[in-house]
């Protein structure tokens, strides 16, 4: 970290964060969770849709299954998931968020 | 019937409770509910913001009908919360202010760019809220046996009470009771129907179980009994795999762009609690939409079996005894619940070929029989509770929850309306000296006004025709034009004021016309091979979006780059905690803390 020097510098009153290194992390982390999303959605959910469907998941085609409610799941998962993953982000920076 | 006005009467006396108690005392109160709502009631009251009239009755029977094509709308509506989480919410919660238009206008430093947004964010929200208003009156007329107009000035008297009152804060408390009622009414009976199919008692896990007591899945046994009956295989669509695409990315991004939804992630403390609140709000949309492609194929299925080859008996007469009379007979009577809902007339029958039996054809039927039964998209929700045979009260209670979807995004929308007047147009851009106390005076003023401008649209919604495409022009619209401005807004500091101009205005006005011209116009008939690229008016929003943003970035290139205090305020933003006021930026209003 390049600005370790925050406690160092109280008479600013906000600690020094080092905003160029921290949005990087974000930014990262925020085109990751992307890819996941369009791969449940527009991948397995309409563009893979018809290979998918060979497999079945209990009595539904995949690729159907994905369409109507696999993707809602993951959904919900990838923005809890970036939830926790950006909490640890603020804390490596000492943001609080 | 007298279940239902007792599960009416007892909601709206709750609503009206709750406004009473959460009375706005300030402008920060009125938009933002004091910035002081937990993340998790934020999330409740987004979901019950967020499913409409539409989503509550219509979606599971759109999608009954649809089969695989209905996916556009479940994946549409829900993946635009990870678009909201990730690149939008916590960024606007951090900026600090009361409205959409606020951050356009204030971003880029043009009030002719905040007179866009508002353009934008007032056709897409009076658009939506005609069609909650008239769900409204529908509701009341239907089984309540009031008048269409009266039914709607009793929902306008009861939106009235908690919006002018409360504003934001009054509310979202209402909308809190609202999800719980719309979410019981929904799910309760989707238990008991899947119990009865497939013996699961989840309805996502009996969505993909065998038929009870079969050795088929429920799904392959629907597309099977389709097929045989001449409708497509429940599995597929008749769309272009691009233009389901093209759909549901419109439904994504306009979701994401829609001001009604956004302004409900500036209500919580903090930008961390923005995202997790978008979490929290997919979670309650979720148990719905995961729940209606079940209840969607569990009707469809259903309706057939139980219609199809029986025989008619007509309302109006004593149901039992008909019955009785046509089993003594040997032959299978027509479900009672048919019979009762076709006194609604959102279920009919026309005897054909005048053998008294009731065939469910589709297109291409084998037998060449032409199909006789017609069935509401809303049919699959509000007789659920019957299909499953259970008690009374629950019948009553799915009027309840349809008017709870209805009110609580028609009081969403409210809130964007009124803000748009009181504080957008006179606050900072025609009386910028105004002061927060006669603010809050005209907040309340056009709010009670917008109620109003809302329930004069539900009266006349049969005469104003782009009331009726909302998913084309509300999502498209918000997505081609609200959506680029606020993303690049955000995550490019070169963005500038030409640019979102442009930007925006590109977004606006082919999108309106492309709808227009195929929705509305001369276009209104044309098949698939006139449309652009093969792209259905409600997919059109996601191509004018991409236009948008390249106009929009090649603009701004071609111009100068913003002042330092926008790309200062740009870099405050992305970072929790250190949002500071920058010059031009924060001139006309302080941000939050």
């Amino acid at each position: 970290m390049s600005h370790n020097q925050s406690e160092t510098t109280p008479e600013v009153g906000r600690p020094e964060i080092d905003g160029k290194a921290y949005w990087k992390e974000v930014i990262r982390l925020t085109l990751a969770l992307l890819a996941i999303w369009f791969l449940v959605s527009f991948g397995a959910g309409i563009l893979f849709r018809e290979v998918l469907d060979g497999v079945k998941l209990g009595g539904a085609p995949l690729g159907f299954w994905f369409a109507q409610n696999g993707s809602i799941y993951v959904f919900v998962a990838l923005i809890f998931y970036y939830c926790i993953a950006m909490n640890r982000i603020e804390r490596k920076y000492r943001i609080e968020g | 019937m007298d279940w239902t006005i007792f599960w009416v009467g007892a909601t709206f006396a709750t609503y009206i409770g709750i406004a009473v108690w959460a009375r706005a005392g300030s402008t920060n109160d009125f938009y933002v509910a004091g910035h002081g709502v937990h993340p998790v009631i934020n999330g409740m009251a987004t979901a019950a913001d967020w499913m409409s009239a539409a989503s509550f009755l219509s979606m599971a029977g759109l999608i009954a009908i649809l089969g695989y094509g209905g996916s556009v709308y479940l994946m549409g509506w829900t993946g635009g919360y990870v678009l909201l989480a990730l690149l939008l919410a916590p960024f606007l919660r951090e900026f600090g202010k009361f409205t959409v238009p606020d951050f356009v206008g204030d971003r880029y430093y043009s009030d002719t760019a905040r007179l866009v947004a508002v353009i934008c964010a007032l056709f897409v929200s009076f658009t939506y809220i005609a069609g909650q208003m008239s769900g409204v009156g529908i509701a009341f007329s239907r089984f309540l046996g009031v008048d269409f107009n009266t039914g709607i000035f009793i929902g306008m008297g009861i939106v009235f009470v908690y919006a002018v009152l409360g504003g934001m804060k009054g509310v979202t408390y209402t909308q809190v009771a609202q999800y719980v009622v719309l979410i019981f009414a929904y799910t309760v009976p989707a238990i008991f129907i899947s119990l009865m199919l497939t013996g699961n008692p989840i309805p996502q896990l009996g969505f993909i179980s065998n038929v009870k007591g079969e050795d088929v899945s429920m799904i392959q046994k629907l597309s099977d009994t389709l097929t045989s009956l001449g409708f497509a295989e429940y599995t597929t669509t008749n769309k272009t795999t691009f233009d389901v695409f093209c759909i549901t990315a419109a439904l994504m991004f306009g979701t994401a762009g829609l001001p009604h939804v956004i302004i409900r992630f500036f209500t919580v403390p903090r930008p961390s609690d923005a995202r997790l609140s978008a979490g929290w709000a997919l979670v309650f949309i979720a148990l719905l939409y995961t729940v209606a492609p079940a209840v969607g194929a569990f009707s469809r299925l259903n309706v057939i079996n139980t219609v199809n080859e029986t025989t008619y008996v007509a309302p109006g007469e004593d149901y039992a005894a008909q019955a009785a009379a046509l089993e003594a007979e040997g032959v299978t009577p027509s479900p009672a619940w048919f019979t009762r809902w076709e006194i609604t007339k959102l279920v009919g029958f026309e005897d054909k070929n005048g053998d008294g039996i009731m065939q469910i054809r589709g297109p291409n039927a084998p037998d060449g029989l032409a199909n006789e039964v017609t069935i509401n998209n809303d049919i699959a929700v509000l007789a659920s509770p019957e299909i499953a045979q259970l008690p009374d009260w629950v019948v009553g209670l799915m009027v309840a929850g349809g008017l709870a979807a209805a009110l609580s995004t028609a009081a969403g929308l409210l809130m964007v309306i009124s803000s748009a007047v009181s504080h957008d147009l006179c606050r900072r851009t025609f009386f910028k000296g105004m002061s927060d106390k006669s603010e809050l005076r005209v907040a309340r003023l056009a709010a009670a006004g917008a109620v109003m401008g809302a329930g004069f649209m539900g009266i006349y919604s049969a005469q104003l025709a782009f009331v009726a495409q909302v998913v084309a022009f509300a999502f498209g619209l918000a997505a081609a034009s609200l959506f680029p401005v606020i993303l690049l807004g955000i995550f490019w500091k070169r963005m500038n004021r030409e640019g979102a101009i442009a930007s925006m205005l590109t977004g606006l006005v082919p999108t309106f016309i492309y709808i227009w011209h195929f929705k509305l116009g001369a276009g209104k008939d044309a098949g698939p091979e006139e449309w652009f690229l093969g792209v259905s008016p409600e997919g059109i929003g996601f191509v004018v979006m991409i236009l948008s943003i390249i106009v929009g970035v090649v603009v701004a290139l071609a111009t100068k780059a913003p002042p330092k205090d926008i790309q200062d305020l740009v870099e405050d933003i992305r970072v929790p905690g250190q949002r500071r006021p920058h010059g031009i930026a924060d001139a006309g209003m302080a941000p939050a803390e």
